[in-house]
């Protein structure tokens, strides 16, 4: 287990590396950073003499090396935009892009495990043939027109709740919350949910696949002639079956969650790092952009260890493995 | 045949009628089928593959998988009709008065539940029993069954068995509740040869020792006749012959049984070949009037291809056959060279 740990952790590393790389090319390969630093009547002299200041004229392995260390210390240099240390931007943005995705994942999984179990316990009722109709279209309309279509019902329309930004926050230490002020909480219901319907259809299917196959088994059909209540079948056997394959993908999704938010974030005009990205992108603003690739790279590898550590918890086949001794019978 | 202090049988199977409903019409997968089996009896259950008895033992249990459904007949249980109940009615039945044993140990248990867990959930659901006296009884029925270590195997998975260990947890859960009745479906077929024969000898002295009547579904015909009170033969969803274990296998009746009987090899008795059935059982879709086994019959005659045979007095059992019944088979079929 510990060993199994280990190495997700080395391999974890190794893959927050090979994104390092891909940032670390932005900065060779995407635009010149002394050209966006001087003006134009700088002579190439001065040029010159300021590359060899920034380092930018050692071997690239040796740059690659500079990059990895500062960026482990959470130094990302200057943004070219506001000339704010990036890593102090990224942060400031960081609090609202979690939270909304906090809450469009807690409205994927509370919403769509049960919406799938529904449907796959009752596959023949007319309502869990409206729930797959209905989840058709969340899974082939785009985000930004269901953020648009909700912003027209319910901010346009109905007046019931904000069409953009994160309403009044509160400053708990650095991170600032949405979570404490009804305008916060109101503000977050539309963008978690146009974030989070196209995962919510994806899990609620998926789960309902699952289901469908797990009802099938020896092990279902037994516990029903042990006499078993349904709900302990249903809720219990069967729905703790059908949970590794659902782990794997709503730990992916949880990722996605993070990185998509971007789309989201210019709809409702969400201070988080997608928005950031998205202006940074725009002005060419090359250490908040490599900054960004860490981050989102730092969170799948994270939810990624998390994934594979429930799989211990849920599945005891795994835990055995490699060590404990497989009693031989007869 | 253990004694019940009235004479009713434990289980009576009347006339049970099981269909399926397809897009080419529906299929009778068991016909008018009756047997009783008494209380502390073990009843075996042989045909072939698709005869019907599995879904018998299923409709026993009400767990017919849908489409199939009981379209006719009576299922009672000490007396009380069990086969029209309510789903949570039924529900309380199994696994309290009824257990069940299937076929493969390696997939009837939930993988990720211990093996401790799913006694102790099936204890407290039949039994009014408190925690740690669940997992005591969980404990005793590990030892009973034979399972080596119990105290400290109730903690482990079922993949941290093999497969005759798992069947034997499979046996302990029948027993959870102590069931009068246990429908074992196939319950050797998928393990090694060497275990099958445990798993029997212990099936059979732990129904012994707590009375309860077995009704064991099997298409071995060896493991039958080591096991069982009295042995029904199926072909075709009906009951071909039906007798105590002993008159069957030594003086079978219906031809299909005899068929059965000659193509099982014995040691010791040097024969020139076992006999073999020709053909193969009809689909449900082909059953051809008459008696069902008459395209395979040997002995036929004109009234085996119009009229079929019920079951009636043949010896010590009872057949479903004309050449039992006092107007014979009819008029030799002159078609064919049939050497009665």
């Amino acid at each position: 287990m510990l060993a199994f740990i280990l190495r997700r952790i080395l391999q974890s590393s190794a893959v927050l590396l090979a994104v390092g790389l891909v940032a670390f090319s932005l900065f060779r390969y995407v635009g010149d950073p002394v050209n966006a630093m001087v003006g134009q009547d700088t002579s190439m002299e001065e040029r010159d003499a300021l590359r060899e200041k920034l380092g930018l004229n050692d071997p690239a392995p040796v740059q690659f090396f500079h990059f990895i260390a500062n960026a482990a210390r959470g130094n990302f240099g200057l943004s070219y935009r506001t000339s704010e240390p990036v890593g102090r931007l990224i942060l400031e943005r960081v609090p609202a892009t979690l939270e909304l995705s906090f809450c469009a994942a807690v409205f994927v999984l509370f919403v769509g495990v049960p919406m799938g179990v529904y449907t796959g316990l009752y596959p023949k009722h007319w309502s869990s043939r409206l729930l797959q109709a209905i989840s058709l279209i969340g899974i082939s309309l785009p985000t930004f027109l269901i953020g648009i279509l909700l912003i027209l019902v319910f901010a346009v329309t109905l007046h019931w709740l904000p069409s953009f930004g994160r309403g009044d926050t509160v400053r708990v230490g650095w991170w600032v919350t949405n979570f404490l002020t009804l305008s916060g909480l109101k503000a977050l219901i539309l963008p978690a949910i146009t974030l989070g319907l196209f995962q919510l259809t994806l899990i609620m299917r998926l789960v309902r696949s699952e289901m469908l196959e797990v009802m099938r088994t020896e092990y279902i059909k037994f516990a029903r002639a042990r006499g078993l209540t349904n709900r302990a079948i249903n809720f219990g056997h069967a729905l703790k079956n059908t949970l590794v394959p659902v782990i794997t993908v709503a730990g992916l999704q949880l990722g996605s969650l993070i990185a998509f938010a971007v789309v989201t974030e210019t709809v409702f005009a969400w201070p988080g790092v997608g928005q950031l990205f998205i202006q940074s992108v725009q002005f060419s603003d090359i250490p908040v952009m490599a900054a960004y690739l860490l981050l989102i790279g730092l969170f799948f590898v994270l939810v990624n260890l998390i994934v594979d550590l429930l799989y211990f918890a849920v599945d005891p086949r795994l835990r055995s493995q490699g060590g404990s001794a497989r009693v031989a019978g007869h | 045949m253990a004694a019940a202090s009235n004479n009713q049988p434990l289980l009576e199977v009347r006339n049970l009628r099981i269909e399926f409903p397809t897009r080419r019409g529906t299929l009778l997968a068991v016909d008018d089928v009756s047997f009783d089996i008494a209380p502390g009896e073990v009843l075996g259950v042989v045909g072939e593959s698709g005869a019907g008895k599995s879904l018998t033992g299923n409709a026993i249990i009400g767990l017919l998988e849908p489409p199939g459904r009981v379209a006719g007949g009576e299922i009672r249980l000490e007396g009380r009709r069990i086969d029209n109940l309510p789903y949570e009615e039924m529900r309380k039945i199994r696994g309290a008065r009824i257990g069940a044993i299937f076929q493969d140990p390696l997939t009837s248990l939930n993988p990720l539940y211990s093996v401790g867990r799913q006694l102790v959930e099936t204890i407290q659901t039949h039994l009014p029993l408190s925690a740690s006296q669940a997992k005591a009884r969980a404990i005793e029925l590990l030892q009973e069954v034979g399972i080596p270590g119990a105290e400290m195997r109730i903690d482990h998975y079922p993949h941290q068995f093999s497969g005759g260990m798992r069947q034997r947890v499979v046996i302990a859960l029948a027993l959870c509740a102590g069931p009068r009745l246990i429908v074992a479906d196939e319950p050797t077929t998928a393990l090694d040869v060497s275990i099958q024969a445990q798993i029997i000898a212990l099936l059979k002295r732990l129904c012994r020792e707590h009375g309860t009547a077995v009704m064991l579904v099997t298409h071995d015909m060896g493991v039958i006749a080591e096991t069982a009170d009295r042995v029904a033969v199926m072909y075709a969803g009906r009951v071909a012959e039906i007798g105590p274990v002993r008159e069957v296998v030594k003086h079978a009746k219906h031809p299909y049984t005899k068929g059965l009987m000659g193509s099982i090899p014995s040691l010791g008795v040097r024969t020139e070949r076992l006999t073999q059935i020709d053909g193969a059982m009809p689909r449900l879709t082909e059953i051809p009037p008459g008696c069902a086994f008459n395209p395979r019959c040997t002995f036929k005659g004109q009234r085996c291809l119009v009229e079929r045979p019920n079951l009636m007095p043949a010896g010590a059992t009872r057949a479903a056959c004309w050449l039992h019944d006092s107007g014979g088979v009819g008029a030799p079929i002159l078609k064919e060279t049939v050497d009665a």
